[in-house]
């Protein structure tokens, strides 16, 4: 079958990638600094795919994203830090743990806010964002290992690239079997159209409540992810302008696109310090230029550089006989 | 009771440097729909300008004031051409990602060794501090200065926009673009100015901004400008008297917060008003909940 190669010859790209890049760390063509900011693309590539099931499926605007990973920082942290187990398992049990926590608050601030629509709901999420970091930077007076605005320290980290980039291949293949399922259908159906879709059975309020619980699960777990990677957790991290940048590599990855989004989530991760490289001397100048080719790239393609592109083998195959059978009835 | 009204007049001094800056967001959506994420921006070069005028070329503090609102309409036009107009028809987000980049380019722009600098510049405005007590309420002159420069742009903005021709365009522009466009009415010309006169205020608030807390840094538009924005949303955003509503509640209830429950919480007690505003009126205070045409 012709979609089976295809799967088969993503599983080996996917496996020779990895082993590529194991090979470039041992010969230390990629040293620890370049290693961090691996692991951390891998970090925003799950966050991001966790906001392109909230904007990029269902169109609900949020402008909060970074908030809900920093829940998932932080109750991760704290698991890790009261348990005081420091091996695999505990990290497993606190990834699950900061995808839980930060899913189970998506659910409880989303049923109220959802209810608004485009940029008000937006405008929410950004207040509930601040809401957050306000709390975190506050947290030390009712837990005191949270250690609020001095940040928290102390969280035992995971520094095997494996765990990062086989984490992002599982989220993948999940948020694309959630997207092309009847729930998923339901979602890119409210953000086509709302009254249409509650007109043919789809509750907005359930499949929106479902999307953003999702979406904050992931981020959540993104969060937990970004806590073992970096040693020091500060409310700063998870603030509005991160919130902005988790936006960014969505809108730029093309809205609805898996491969658009984890493509651009890497290559942000990356371009601040390719531009510290390339510009040597004139480094000050790294964010102007930033700032210039998010201008230049969204009026290029205001639909995103992957906007209407998927790798095909996400995509799943029509089911060709019972599509003629239907027709020769 | 003294000490309360005197937390009521440092609130309107905040609010009212909100509501000039929270002007523009709102004129920029009412005719566009779009959030300016850079005005927080044109705000904080409006600042720098003023510091500028009335430091080092001397100028008197309101010539420096023009000057910084010239400079922010001619930054604020400068921006709607470059990263505005290519996009005006496409998706919504699209402009708005390229309003974010607009933003990060002022700041970071700003930012460079030989414009404004990296680093906090602490500045003397140009007026003696002179302080009234009256019954017990202490009033400064930077205060009732900043009352009557923003009343009186006030009454110009408001017989601008009902009294003369630009006014009705812009008012014919936010109704309907194509509409406008049929009665003859330059689109591109009226969004252009309609982006001059906003900048223009946040030059003004960014003066004003720089007399009260004479403190600038090139990211200060960020958490200004965001708060201002707020505001504008609160109020009922495209909606200007809202803007100006909205603004003057949020500088009372971020100064209340910070005297009477924790300066660390402003912010949060602001957002967290904001929110419970939006559920209970979902277009803010003054405006229309418009059901859905299918």
């Amino acid at each position: 079958m012709d979609k089976n190669k295809q799967i088969i010859l993503a599983l080996v790209s996917v496996l020779v990638l990895y082993a590529v890049l194991e090979a470039l760390m041992m010969i230390g063509i990629l040293g620890p600094y370049w290693q961090e900011i691996m692991r951390y693309a891998m970090v925003v590539a799950i966050g991001a795919l966790g906001l392109s099931i909230i904007y990029g499926f269902t169109g609900q605007f949020s402008l909060g994203h970074a908030a809900f990973v920093g829940i998932g920082a932080y109750a991760a942290g704290l698991f890790n830090l009261t348990f005081r187990h420091y091996g695999i398992p505990a990290f497993l049990g606190s990834l699950v743990v900061g995808a839980v926590v930060a899913g189970l608050v998506g659910y409880l601030i989303g049923v109220p806010i959802l209810r608004l629509k485009s940029d008000y709901l937006g405008i929410a999420t950004l207040g509930f964002g601040f809401i957050v970091t306000n709390g975190l930077q506050n947290a030390d007076k009712l837990i005191p290992a949270l250690g609020g605005a001095r940040g928290m320290t102390g969280i035992p980290q995971v520094q095997s690239f494996g765990w990062y980039y086989a984490l992002v291949l599982i989220v993948v293949i999940l948020v694309r079997n959630f997207v092309f399922s009847t729930h998923g259908r339901a979602c890119t159906a409210i953000r086509e159209n709302e009254t249409a879709a509650n007109v043919v059975g789809v509750s907005p309020a359930r499949t929106k409540i479902m999307a953003f619980t999702m979406g904050c699960a992931l981020a959540g777990l993104g969060g937990a992810l970004y806590a073992h990677n970096i040693p020091f957790l500060h409310p700063d991290s998870f603030n509005f302008l991160e919130s902005i940048n988790y936006l960014i590599v969505v809108v730029l990855g093309g809205l609805g696109s898996l491969t658009g989004t984890v493509i651009t989530a890497v290559g942000w991760a990356f371009i601040m310090e390719v531009l510290r490289m390339v510009l040597g001397p004139l480094y000050d100048f790294r964010g102007v230029i930033y700032a210039i080719i998010l201008v230049v790239v969204i009026i290029v393609r205001p639909q995103g550089v992957f906007g209407g592109i998927e790798a095909s083998f996400l995509v799943p195959q029509i089911k060709r006989r019972k599509a003629h059978a239907a027709a020769g009835d | 009771m003294v000490s309360f009204i005197q937390q009521i007049v440092n609130g309107l001094q905040l609010g009212l440097v909100y509501a000039v800056i929270a002007l523009g967001y709102t004129m920029v959506y009412g005719i566009i729909q779009l959030i300016n994420f850079a005005h927080g921006d044109v705000f904080m070069v409006g600042a720098f300008m003023g510091y500028y005028g009335y430091t080092f070329l001397k100028l008197p503090w309101p010539v420096a004031l023009v000057m910084a609102m010239v400079v922010c309409a001619v930054v604020g036009v400068l921006n709607e051409r470059i990263a505005y107009r290519p996009l005006r028809y496409a998706a919504k987000i699209a402009a708005l990602i390229s309003a974010i980049g607009a933003s990060f380019f002022l700041e970071y722009f700003c930012s460079l060794n030989f414009v404004f600098g990296p680093d906090y510049t602490v500045i003397h405005p140009p007026i003696p501090n002179i302080t009234w007590i009256i019954g017990g309420v202490r009033i400064t002159n930077v205060q009732v200065i900043i009352l009557v420069t923003v009343v009186v742009f006030l009454a110009l903005l408001q017989l601008l926009i009902f009294k003369t021709k630009m006014g009705s365009a812009m008012r014919t522009v936010s109704f309907n673009h194509d509409a406008a466009r049929l009665m003859g009415v330059d689109v591109d010309q009226t969004i252009s100015f309609t982006f001059a006169i906003g900048s223009a205020l946040a030059g003004i608030g960014g003066v004003l901004f720089g007399f009260a807390y004479p403190e600038l840094w090139t990211f200060l538009g960020v958490m200004t400008g965001l708060k201002a924005f707020i505001a504008a949303v609160l109020g009922g955003i495209g909606i200007i008297p809202g803007a100006v509503l909205g603004a003057l509640i949020m500088g009372q209830v971020e100064i209340m917060t910070a005297a009477y429950i924790s300066s660390q919480a402003r912010d949060a007690v602001a957002f967290a008003i904001l929110i419970i505003v939006l559920l209970i009126r979902p277009s803010g205070l003054l405006g229309r909940n418009e059901l859905e045409k299918i």
